[in-house]
């Protein structure tokens, strides 16, 4: 007579608990870190240093578990995600080959806007970049003047074709009428590496891979392609200053597979928008050059990235996907 | 089938899978000759290296015929029977090993792969047997799991929602 | 130099204080533990470093963290010896001699010279770490597309010779592996390329390790059951104190191959593009052309395990280096490692010397200590070892395909590369029993996506002349060398013939 008399008692206790239990959504296994580029990148270094911050201040009842599908410039990891529709237990650490490698690949049928936006870490910039030893460049015009005289001889480095920092250089050779050769290497540290060791004559890199160098005198930079001069670089100039319209960014945002539950988006945006405000993050965007002011989460983002996906189609039509791809 | 004649098919299903990597490239629209100012396009390095594997089938080929490699001579089998049995048994459990993976999960795939071959293949005792059985998904599970933050394949839902059940012991009291 | 010698006595000091001795043995205790399964490596190892980071002050964690990177670099060459599988693409070369020396019952023998060259190629490395960093990191710079190509060249030319006596069936296999390694993206025009039957998956490419287990872990396994018929087990072999001692004075024989891949093994591991891997091919190449008996090569010849070994650990800390230094990883673990300093606050980069000394000299105290212990953990668990090899064949053939299926999944994280093992494996065990030489396909798997795309950065660099390779002074060097290395077979019959004939006469 007891033993049903506890049991029921514990039946309702359970019943009292469930639905408290239900209303706050947490993973039940180790939450897929999906990362959109190799290891050793800068998506990847943030990936892996959100991952380190979720356990370190023990944000997740579960690990989060990072790994890489470069494949394609992300188009594995899209599809991947893509064919994860539903599922409250992957999130994915994107760049703006989110945006291009669908536009590129159109053969892949994959929506971004579909997918689930949780939040906006950081906007990284992009900034154009020579190595010290030239003293003949020291401003936007003498870099234009010195591209145009050596013509095809000019040597851009970049981290592969149809990758963000291609797209960029493309719209320079649009804006200055110029042409280069550029050459794609495995990730913007062989990049930056080739430019202070003068294989290649200029490269428009993140800071944060730079960043370094620049400290240490091998490098510097030109001119910044942001809105508004970025507090690690007080004298470089922005290109709007100079009166070249071009301004392009970087986006760092997790986002989750089409189709995930209210509540774990809830929980998701909750995790993120903590690390956001935490000192650590705040601390690398700073030590890194990256912008992280305010925090998009939900609807913001998903129009976010609906702006970017037009006005990514309208460059990539502009400059041409064969300016982008060489061939 | 001898050894003899398993060369020659040899010979001609490689040179189908180069020609094959040929026209795959080929027909990918990848540029196989020499960009002016850029060097070799995108398709020259796997189409002129399969045009390579394919001569290198054909010499194959033609070796055979004219019996100067030892196999084309030789007219053992190519597989015996006595060893063809432990061979397809051993490729066979493998490929359902991963396909009950994908179903019903990897603990409970490598319980029945275990079983099958230390019981049945190995006819060892059921002591040994099942030390295996249950010793292999549970330091599987202390290795990739637990020290190297690997989450194995599951299965279908209702397997994975098994694991999970016995995986929050873990969280709960470690 | 004085300052050199104060700073690293500062680091040896760190590293003999109890907590970080406590970690440097733990360590290389996980990193051969994982080391020695197939498939996993220092990359995983370095999942288990994170949950330390929080218990530990950074210079302890990092100090772990050199130690388990060791102890995988130790724990790889212990897979290629008593499994036959090369547990990561740097001990494929280990294989090649390690594997018939386990079949002849001279594991131990195997074991004890990978341990002893190892230690060797590290502490030769270190240091020339020590000693020589900025220069070596001034000098990594120098190295562009063009010399990593030329480099290449000269990695495949080292190994001319490695293949078997069928001419067109090694071509084929060699071509078969540089193929095979184009599959998926094109980093430099941008697009995929042989994505068979349209799916994505393929866009990854087929990696190293989906290859290796395939041919020398599922292929290999059925190759031995059918030429043992499943009954006969490998060689068992007692081990006692006298025969411990008699493999030690082995050292003699393998020590001049030990040398060349130490230092070689250095050289190369330093230059950001290259690592271990082709360093170990190299030296196991190099070897074997100057050695007074190349044809004991592949059949259980001892400086065969030796010279890649020494090489694989001098360029594993080699790899370091650009790390350090310049804060470009030199492989995927170091790229991980790289993450680690990141989470710690440290910027890897040309001021980390200067800005963090502490730091970096507790690392290089730490990799001489490191060092040290993993070799005398080896050396020790040699018993444990070769345990393995004395189980019945019906218990080590399932915990091989367990391991080889859970290794090629754990690296990619996808069943995908499972089932292209298996395929890779039933067909290479085919091809094999027609005498193709597999070996050389797994090691064009390597070396073809660095050959290919050095080959096309360095012509578009230099819009299409060819004369590129030629006109750098370090790219010649290597090309020229690489020409020497293979007619060097024809020059030394040719002279054997001229000295033989008189006598014939």
């Amino acid at each position: 007579m007891s033993i049903l008399k506890t049991l029921t008692f514990s039946a309702a206790a359970l019943a009292v608990t469930a639905p408290a239990a239900l209303a706050e959504w947490q993973p039940r296994k180790p939450v897929e870190f999906i990362i959109m580029a190799g290891t050793g990148g800068g998506a990847d270094q943030i990936a892996r240093l959100l991952q380190g911050l979720i356990e370190k201040k023990d944000l997740s009842p579960r690990p989060f578990i990072p790994i890489n599908k470069p494949g394609g410039s992300g188009a594995e990891a899209l599809r991947y995600l893509q064919d994860k529709a539903g599922d409250d237990h992957t999130v994915m650490m994107t760049l703006n080959s989110f945006y291009t490698t669908p536009i590129i690949q159109s053969e892949l049928g994959v929506d971004v806007t579909e997918f689930t936006p949780i939040g906006l870490m950081a906007m990284d910039t992009f900034l154009l970049w020579v190595n010290t030893d030239r003293d003949d460049i020291t401003d936007l015009d003498s870099y234009v003047e010195t591209v145009k005289a050596a013509g095809l001889d000019w040597k851009v480095g970049g981290t592969g074709s149809g990758q963000e920092d291609s797209v960029l250089t493309a719209m320079m050779e649009a804006a200055f009428e110029y042409e280069v050769t550029y050459i794609p290497f495995p990730g913007g540290g062989t990049v930056a590496k080739n430019l202070v060791g003068n294989q290649i004559d200029s490269t428009v890199n993140n800071p944060s891979e730079q960043m370094e160098f620049f400290r240490a005198g091998n490098s510097k930079p030109l001119v910044q392609f942001t809105g508004e001069r970025m507090e690690a670089f007080p004298d470089v100039p922005t290109a709007k200053e100079l009166g070249v319209d071009i301004e392009y960014y970087m986006q760092r945002s997790v986002n989750g597979p089409p189709g995930m539950s209210a509540e774990a988006v809830e929980w998701y945006t909750n995790l993120f928008s903590e690390l956001f405000n935490s000192q650590e993050w705040q601390d690398f965007c700073t030590s890194d050059g990256l912008t992280c002011d305010n925090f998009l989460n939900g609807g913001d983002l998903g129009e976010f990235h609906a702006t970017q996906v037009v006005a990514h189609q309208n460059l990539i039509e502009q400059v041409g996907a064969a300016a982008i791809t060489g061939e | 089938m001898t050894t003899r004649t398993a060369e020659l098919l040899m010979g001609f299903a490689t040179l189908l899978v180069s020609l094959g990597l040929m026209w795959n490239v080929w027909s990918d629209g990848l540029r196989i000759d020499w960009v002016d100012g850029r060097g070799p396009g995108a398709g020259v390095w796997p189409f002129w290296l399969s045009l390579g594997m394919a001569l290198a089938s054909l010499a194959t080929i033609i070796r055979w015929f004219q019996g100067k490699t030892p196999e084309s001579q030789s007219l053992e089998p190519y597989i015996a029977r006595e060893t063809m049995f432990l061979v397809v048994v051993s490729a066979v459990s493998i490929l359902v090993l991963l396909l009950l993976m994908t179903i019903i999960g990897t603990y409970l795939s490598l319980m029945a792969f275990m079983l099958f071959y230390v019981r049945f293949l190995g006819r060892h005792s059921w002591g040994t047997t099942m030390a295996f059985v249950i010793g292999t998904p549970i330091f599987v599970y202390l290795l990739f799991e637990v020290a190297l933050t690997k989450y194995l394949p599951k299965g279908w839902p209702i397997f994975e929602e098994g694991f999970l059940w016995l995986d929050n012991f873990r969280w709960q009291y470690f | 130099m004085e300052t050199i010698l104060v700073s690293l006595a500062g680091g040896l000091l760190q590293a003999f204080e109890p907590l970080n001795l406590f970690m440097i043995f733990a360590g290389c205790l996980a990193g051969l533990l994982v080391g020695c399964m197939p498939g996993l490596g220092s990359v995983n190892g370095v999942a288990i470093l994170l949950p330390v980071t929080f218990l530990v002050p950074p210079t302890a964690a990092i100090i772990f963290l050199a130690a388990l990177y060791y102890g995988a670099m130790y724990g790889g060459a212990i897979s290629s010896i008593t499994l036959g599988i090369p547990g990561a693409s740097t001990a494929v070369a280990t294989v090649f001699d390690g594997r018939p020396m386990a079949q002849a019952g001279k594991a131990d023998k195997a074991l004890m010279a990978a341990a002893i060259a190892s230690f060797i190629g590290g502490t030769v490395s270190i240091i020339l770490f020590t000693l020589f960093a900025p220069p070596l990191a001034a000098f990594a710079l120098k190295f562009g597309p063009q010399e990593e190509f030329a480099l290449m060249l000269l990695a495949f030319a080292t190994f001319i010779g490695l293949g078997g006596d069928d001419i067109p069936k090694t071509i084929f296999s060699i071509l078969l592996g540089l193929v095979m390694a184009a599959i998926g993206f094109d980093i430099i025009s941008g697009q995929p390329r042989m994505i068979f039957f349209d799916m994505v998956e393929f866009q990854r490419g087929i990696g190293f390790l989906v290859l290796a287990i395939g041919i020398y872990g599922i292929g290999e396994m059925l190759w031995t059951l059918e030429s043992t018929k499943g009954k006969v087990q490998m060689h068992n072999v007692t081990i006692t104190w006298a025969r411990m001692k008699e493999n030690f004075g082995q050292i003699k024989e393998y020590i001049n191959s030990t040398w060349v891949g130490s230092f070689l093994g250095f050289f190369v591991g330093t230059l950001p593009a290259a690592g271990a891997t082709p360093a170990s091919l190299m030296s196991y190449g190099l070897s074997k052309t100057f050695s007074k008996d190349p044809e004991s090569f592949g059949k259980g010849n001892i400086s065969g395990v030796a010279a890649p070994e020494a090489a694989n650990n001098a360029a594993s800390t080699g790899s370091m280096l650009p790390m350090i230094t310049l804060g470009i990883p030199g492989s995927p673990t170091t790229a991980i490692l790289l993450g680690g300093m990141i989470i710690w606050g440290l910027r890897p980069g040309p001021l980390l010397f200067q800005e963090s000394p502490d730091f970096v000299w507790g690392l290089i105290g730490s990799m001489y200590v490191a060092n040290f212990a993993t070799v005398l953990l080896n050396i020790a668990l040699i018993p444990v070892f070769i345990r393995v090899l004395a189980m019945p064949f019906t218990l080590l053939t399932p915990i091989i395909f367990v391991l080889c299926v859970l290794g090629v999944f754990a690296t990619t994280d996808r069943m995908f590369d499972t089932w292209i093992m298996l395929i890779l494996g039933v067909g290479g065990y085919l091809l094999r029993k027609l005498n193709y030489p597999v070996a050389p396909a797994v090691l064009a798997i390597v070396l073809g996506p660095l050959a290919e795309r050095s080959l096309r950065q360095s012509l578009i660099s230099s819009q299409g002349d060819v004369t590129t390779f030629i006109t750098r002074p370090i790219s010649l060097t290597c090309i020229i060398l690489a020409i020497l290395l293979m007619s060097y077979p024809l020059i030394q019959r040719m002279m054997r013939r001229r000295t033989a004939e008189p006598s014939e006469n």
